[in-house]
């Protein structure tokens, strides 16, 4: 690291040394790749359309034609595990996006300023964590209505309190640090301080939280569109296709079988490839 | 700390009615009431009054236990909110002692026998059981020990044995959560000295394990214990959905959908005011675990 203590060209080849020995953070970076390529060649990857069907091809089995068989309505099941990898990846994107900017300003904001404000801004994480896990990401849609939309807000808004924790904390244990004083001492402003020296310095903890956010944010989105809460039918998305094969479970078990697999691998993908991260950007984080 | 989130709970709970596009008056009574029914209930929730008035009012009925009429069947929420309730963390406490039971071993055995086959399946199955959607490994539950074995009920409720499916599919998160804390908190108490010294001292590996390694390595784990708690709460509604439960967080759904705000209040405010006890509770465990804490 530099007197700033910001990543440097030889520090990221360090760190990418020590995540390529790494062989779970390998595996799982490579279920990740996996997954960010099928989301965005869907529509060459697929075979059929993901909202057509033909009512005589009704719940086949997995067979030469269609490869995972067909839903009840007869559409390609691999075609809307396929497309389900593009809605997935969007409400990461945008959900964590959410929550990495607003969660990093309002942790930012409030460990360097401290006093009231940080009271405040804790206060009011505290008041969203009191709601449990996904019962919090229930409780926004209970205010904003179910859907697409929505559920990317509330999602993003369920992962806030986490950033901002991560981010105070770490802004706390820097402020007091000689670059900081150094920094003001040559006329820096707070605004300076804040995103060229504070805001780089605490990004290895804000690369793994978003790395590990992505899986619990595809969890509690897949989990809500199960419920019902979430993206609506007849949109490709696993968690809702997965409430819908609930009703065949029996005839056609494979169907919700694949698209659980789905989900659970592309989680366990981030999963390992956060876990991986946090060992290599930081060595004394390891457990 | 505790007052001020559950005035910002209270708040949050209030708000919800408000939040909501449309008239609340509206919203209460029905889309589709006569004009006459929706000023009585514009009246008789003091929905005419304002906010602060409004959110005294509601604080005071939530205290003494009233959380309002539901919109859709006209009866207390209170009395649909206890039973539902009481179901859920029913469920939520036969999952926590289950995920507890198997994180607890899986995290012990895996520290005393680090990098032994054993370490590795434990590990390689907290993964799994931390990446699996509660829901889908529900459905899988159900699909072989009910339809396929036919060991325990496909759902509903009755006995302990409706159950069982539902704890294990709920708690298979938490036990993987418990199992890794608990390998990682013995790990570093075992490096310690004193552990080598009870050794030194020529007491049994069990009694040193135990007794002193796990009494010291439990203190992290038991805020764990609280927050999986908590979690089991919220996410039982998955469970209850999957098994078709009557819990407290299928209630809640439903009333989202039929947009019965008395209930989704309640539940909202009952389950975040319990999970808020709980780690009230979890902390003064903390000091029972850690006498340093006390003394400070």
């Amino acid at each position: 690291m530099n007197e700033k203590g910001i990543l440097k060209t030889g520090q990221i080849a360090e760190v990418w040394r020590r995540l390529r020995r790494n062989r779970a953070a390998i595996v799982g970076g490579v279920i990740v790749l996996l997954f960010v390529f099928i989301a965005i060649f869907a529509p060459w990857l697929s075979p059929y359309p993901p909202n057509e069907g033909e009512l005589t091809k009704r719940l086949k089995p997995p067979c030469r034609e269609h490869l995972l068989g067909t839903d009840p309505l007869g559409r390609d099941l691999l075609s809307r595990v396929i497309y389900g990898a593009r809605i997935s990846l969007q409400v990461q994107i945008i959900s964590v996006s959410i929550a990495l900017v607003v969660g990093t300003l309002l942790g930012m904001i409030g460990g360097y300023y401290g006093g009231r404000l940080d009271n405040l801004i804790m206060r009011l994480m505290d008041i969203l964590l009191a709601f449990p896990g996904i019962f919090l990401a229930i409780s926004i849609i209970a205010v904003l209505g179910p859907g697409l939309t929505n559920l990317m807000l509330a999602a993003g808004i369920y992962s806030i309190p986490q950033f901002a924790r991560i981010v105070r904390g770490s802004v706390i244990s820097l402020k007091e640090k000689e670059f900081i004083e150094a920094a003001r001492a040559v006329g820096e402003g707070d605004i300076d301080i804040l995103f060229r020296y504070l805001l780089p310095n605490s990004m290895a903890p804000i690369i793994v939280q978003t790395t590990l956010r992505m899986a619990t944010v595809l969890l509690t989105a897949s989990g809500l569109s199960f419920l019902g809460l979430g993206v609506q039918p007849p949109t490709a998305e696993w968690g809702a296709m997965l409430s819908n094969a609930r009703a065949y479970l029996i005839t056609a078990p494979h169907v919700a079988t694949v698209l659980g697999l789905a989900i659970m691998l592309v989680v366990m993908g981030f999963n390992l490839f956060g876990d991986g991260l946090r060992d290599s950007l930081d060595p004394r984080l390891r457990e | 700390m505790l007052l001020p989130v559950l005035f910002g709970v209270s708040l949050v709970s209030f708000s919800l009615l408000h939040l909501v596009p449309g008239d609340p008056a509206t919203l209460m009574a029905g889309e589709d009431a006569n004009p006459e029914f929706i000023e009585a209930i514009r009246k008789e929730y003091g929905l005419d009054q304002p906010l602060y008035l409004q959110y005294f009012r509601f604080l005071s009925h939530v205290i003494r236990g009233d959380f309002g009429i539901s919109i859709r069947n006209r009866e207390p929420v209170i009395k649909l909110l206890k039973e539902r309730f009481l179901f859920t963390v029913q469920l939520s406490f036969i999952s926590i002692l289950i995920a507890g039971f198997i994180g607890l071993i899986a995290g012990i055995i895996s520290s005393t026998k680090q990098y032994s086959l054993f370490d590795h399946l434990s590990m390689v199955g907290a993964l799994f059981g931390i990446s699996m959607p509660i829901f889908w490994f529900g459905l899988l539950l159900m699909l072989v020990f009910s339809v396929y074995l036919r060991w325990f009920p496909a759902g509903g409720k009755g006995t302990i044995l409706h159950l069982i499916l539902p704890a294990i599919a709920l708690g298979a998160s938490g036990s993987a959560v418990i199992a890794r804390m608990t390998r990682a908190s013995m790990l570093e108490v075992i490096r310690q000295d004193y552990i080598r010294t009870a050794r030194a001292n020529g007491l049994r590996e069990f009694i040193v394990i135990y007794k002193h390694a796990l009494k010291n390595a439990m203190i992290p784990v038991v805020t764990v214990f609280g927050l999986e708690f908590g979690y089991m709460l919220g996410g039982a509604v998955l469970t209850e959905t999957v098994f078709s439960l009557p819990g407290v967080g299928r209630l809640m759904v439903d009333g989202i959908f039929q947009r019965d705000y008395p209930i989704v209040q309640g539940s909202m405010l009952l389950v975040a005011t319990t999970f808020v006890l709980v780690n009230l509770l979890t902390d003064i465990a903390y000091a029972f675990f850690d006498p340093k804490i006390r003394y400070e």
